[in-house]
């Protein structure tokens, strides 16, 4: 069986919905549990989010993935928007830019096991996410 | 357009609203949803309203700040909230995550929300 893989472009909410399902479907079919779907779709929605409010558009790659005796998920969140300025203080609980609740990025990195940024201020970023099941 | 003509219930059941969330939530939905509430309670009088959410499979920052700013502004109009039917995995995901029902009050389903909704607002009237 071959692993799965979804692309989907960021333009507008919709495709937030239609992030988030791709990550419940694929995750589901990595074989993890309900807990583990639901924290994913979640990290998976925060990250759509963050593009859509910081950069307008972006794209969101969801792909099951193997390392060395595991499987799990992997999410890049990538965009080419304005990039952030404060990495430090983007990572810090209840700071925002956006209006939201300031959680996004600690939040997601707390459900799941592997987070990894990378961003230049004028050129955008890229949020990596893996999860193991 | 799509989602032009998504809307989702409110009914009014006694001195009660119920709104029950079965779809997908998107920003927009959300927040026609909000819109429809407010209306509702004006052109009702209710008294409590309940937001079951038993169907919700993710609940991310923007739509729980959206539920809670609906509590807030129910508040405001003299109106008592409920969340019910929160599903395990969302519970469990909120907490990790850090977000927070400010504000809101829960119940287990919906009867147990009815329970409560009723003794808040009688409690309030004495």
């Amino acid at each position: 069986m071959s692993n799965s893989e979804e692309t989907i472009p960021i333009k507008d909410e919709y495709d937030i919905v239609a992030a988030r399902s791709a990550g419940k479907t694929i995750s589901s079919k990595c074989g993890f549990g309900l807990v583990d779907q639901t924290r994913i779709s979640t990290a998976i929605s925060e990250l759509a989010r963050n593009i859509l409010v910081y950069a307008v558009t972006g794209t969101v790659y969801i792909r099951e993935v193997d390392a060395t005796g595991k499987h799990g998920i992997e999410v890049v969140a990538e965009d080419h928007g304005p990039g952030i300025v404060n990495l430090d203080l983007a990572m810090t609980d209840g700071h925002t830019t956006g209006g939201g609740l300031g959680a996004g990025l600690p939040g997601t990195k707390r459900l799941m096991d592997e987070f990894e940024i990378v961003t230049a201020v004028g050129e955008g970023t890229t949020v990596t996410v893996r999860k193991w099941v | 357009m799509q989602g032009a003509y998504e809307k989702i219930p409110v009914l009014k059941i006694g001195d009660f609203l119920i709104t029950s969330i079965q779809v997908a939530l998107h920003d927009r939905l959300a927040l026609g949803l909000q819109d429809d509430i407010l209306a509702k309670i004006q052109e009702t009088n209710a008294k409590g309203l309940i937001i079951d959410v038993t169907a919700i499979d993710v609940l991310d920052s923007f739509i729980t700040r959206v539920l809670v700013e609906i509590a807030k502004m129910a508040n405001i109009m003299g109106v008592k909230t409920v969340l019910v039917g929160m599903q395990p995995a969302i519970a469990i995901t909120l907490v990790e995550f850090g977000m927070e029902l400010t504000g809101i009050q829960t119940a287990l389903n919906l009867e147990k929300g009815l329970e409560l909704i009723e003794k808040i607002v009688r409690e309030e009237q004495e």
